[in-house]
């Protein structure tokens, strides 16, 4: 990452050659091998913090990932800074709408839990037949209609 | 058309020349892969705050656990999705090799590299319909959902409806790359590209499938890791 393209950019502007093509894919790769084998070792894991830190290492490995898929394939990163920011800078809203929403999502979860006794003891019962609706005997399992 | 040489001390906004230093076409494709990423992103956020929301959610280890040729038990997660994820990263590899080839003005090429891309295309689309066909066997499908929370609590119809709706317009995506493929495949063997002097139009076929293989990095996280 610590690379600089300032000197290419002048007389190319599509970035490396068919080497860089091939270094973004074996980093793609490593990545995805590392997400993955953090993915299994995740089955395993049941503590409360010990899945958060789990799914955080694999969400920061999502976002490199699509760094370099945007960076070097796409050659973002060789155009000039107005497309870089015109593209970039309006999906800065999705931040506040990923941080916003997830809020809002987990507030209705505990404010229904608190005050609607139906929904919370609804949401205890046990599954029991869980090949049910393959057997056409989904109205003897508590499927949820939507929620 | 041109695309200048960058000079550090250009002004950019004094008119006479485009701001982005690109041609209208690739301007235009990088705007709409930006709302496109936002119809994607409200997607995924639905889906996150739907899942923030309720006090269950299936385990994605159990759904996801089979791969063709497999019997019934079987209990292998993660296995065939990363089958599919390898399967569109090697041929978004290949479609930036058809980009670079056609830089060269190296028609044959460009040809080729576009063969493997759609062969690729294809393959991903192999395998989801396998997926989706073999889900909904296990019974699955909008408004039905066999599979039970992982704390073993009745769950809601919220996860396969998700699940079929977001994969299903990714799907649709790599459908409809595929076909802009060919057709950059057709123009490129009827010498279409050699006539105008340029290969642009497969950067801008190039970018939409790299957006492709970008939303299946989002969308293979957040249903099948997380």
């Amino acid at each position: 990452m610590e690379h600089t393209h300032a000197g290419e950019i002048a007389h190319d502007s599509h970035g490396g050659g068919t080497k860089e093509i091939w270094r973004t894919f074996w980093i793609l790769l490593v990545l995805t091998i590392v997400e993955l084998i953090l993915g299994y070792i995740l089955i395993g894991v049941h503590g409360t913090g010990g899945r958060l830190a789990l799914k955080g290492a694999i969400i920061i490995l999502m976002l490199a990932k699509a760094f370099y898929i945007v960076a070097y394939f796409m050659h973002l990163k060789s155009e000039i800074r107005n497309l870089i920011m015109t593209i970039i800078v309006p999906l800065a809203l999705l931040i506040w709408a990923i941080i916003a929403f997830l809020y809002d999502g987990n507030s209705f979860k505990d404010n229904r839990n608190t005050y609607d006794a139906y929904k919370r003891d609804r949401s205890h019962i046990q599954s029991t037949d869980t090949k049910a609706d393959e057997k056409g005997k989904s109205g003897e399992k508590r499927t949820g209609a939507m929620e | 058309m041109e695309t200048t040489a960058v000079a550090a001390d250009t002004k950019w906004w004094n008119g006479g020349k485009s701001p982005f230093n690109v041609e209208y076409g690739k301007l235009m494709m990088w705007y709409f892969l930006m709302s496109d990423s936002f119809t994607f992103g409200a997607f995924l956020i639905s889906y996150g705050t739907v899942r923030f929301s309720s006090n269950g959610w299936p385990n994605p280890n159990e759904v996801f656990r089979s791969y063709p040729g497999a019997g019934e038990g079987v209990h292998a997660p993660l296995v065939f999705v990363s089958i599919m994820t390898f399967i569109l990263i090697m041929s978004s590899v290949t479609m930036v090799l058809a980009v670079h080839a056609g830089h060269e003005r190296n028609k044959k090429a460009v040809i080729t590299y576009l063969a493997w891309t759609i062969l690729g295309g294809l393959a991903f689309l192999s395998c989801q319909a396998w997926e989706w066909n073999h889900l909904h066997h296990e019974g699955a499908w909008w408004g039905r959902n066999p599979f039970p929370n992982a704390d073993g609590t009745g769950a809601s119809t919220n996860f396969t409806n998700f699940f079929f709706t977001i994969t299903g317009f990714h799907g649709f995506h790599v459908f409809s790359g595929v076909v802009i493929n060919i057709i950059m495949l057709i123009m490129a063997a009827t010498d279409t590209f050699e006539k105008k002097g340029h290969y642009l139009m497969i950067e801008k076929a190039g970018l939409y499938w790299h957006f492709v293989d970008l939303v299946w990095v989002f969308v293979f996280t957040c249903f099948y890791l997380l």
